[in-house]
């Protein structure tokens, strides 16, 4: 597994070029990138992630390994940002290789649930009426319960 | 021990750590944050509302319900909102 909590940017692509090329015949590799979003309306000027970042590494390997376990995925990467993030930045990126797509996709989703709620990143919006915390979404709990 | 804070509550407390002594009746997670939202007028508001903050020992998430134990850090957050 490769967990990477960083600030520094990435470039999603040769991220995933480089999980691919040491796929070892497994048939089945799902990519999951989250980018700033900003749209007409609803205008994000930049988005800044707090994080606990010993918490993070921490929490993300020992879902990373219930996620190899429950899936049987073969190897899995997860690289999350911190820092102040422009719109259309990548921020995180999951990939998960497995023997079928049933099992990537699901081993991506659980990651990506998991993320949401239960590692410890805070983001902070700047819109033209100001700074604000991004509240914690109902929705985000409910896809997080439906793997327990 | 020594206790962390993260984003809201760090800027309505107004500081990002502390060391405190704690008194032997403040056995768990949950007696910890009664404790310190007690202190001043500044930790009532910011934890005006208890139930959401999610905390950490060391580096597990643990409930209110958990004994501090021999945990060397507590970290004190809102609910998280990463991914």
């Amino acid at each position: 597994m490769v967990v990477r909590v960083q600030e520094e940017s990435f470039d999603p692509g040769a991220e995933m070029n480089l999980f691919l090329r040491e796929a070892a015949g497994a048939g089945a590799a799902v990519t999951f990138t989250g980018v700033v979003r900003s749209s007409p309306g609803d205008e994000v000027r930049s988005l800044t992630l707090e994080c606990y970042r010993e918490l993070a590494i921490a929490q993300i390997q020992k879902a990373v390994a219930e996620a190899e376990a429950r899936f049987g995925l073969l190897k899995t990467t997860v690289i999350h940002r911190f820092g102040t993030l422009s719109p259309s930045e990548p921020i995180v990126q999951v990939m998960a290789l497995a023997p079928h797509r049933e099992a990537a996709f699901a081993g991506a989703s659980f990651l990506m649930d998991y993320l949401k709620t239960d590692a410890p990143f805070w983001k902070q919006e700047t819109t033209s009426s100001g700074t604000r915390w991004v509240e914690a979404k109902a929705t985000d709990d409910a896809a997080r319960q439906r793997w327990k | 021990m020594k206790i962390l804070y993260f984003a809201w509550l760090r800027e309505r407390l107004n500081k990002n750590e502390e060391d405190v002594v704690l008194p032997a009746d403040v056995e768990t997670v949950g007696d910890l944050i009664a404790w310190l939202a007690a202190r001043d007028e500044t930790a009532e508001l910011a934890f005006a509302n208890p139930r959401i903050i999610r905390a950490a020992l060391d580096t597990d998430i643990v409930d209110h319900a958990t004994p501090l134990g021999s945990a060397r850090t507590v970290a004190l957050f809102p609910p998280m909102t990463g991914g």
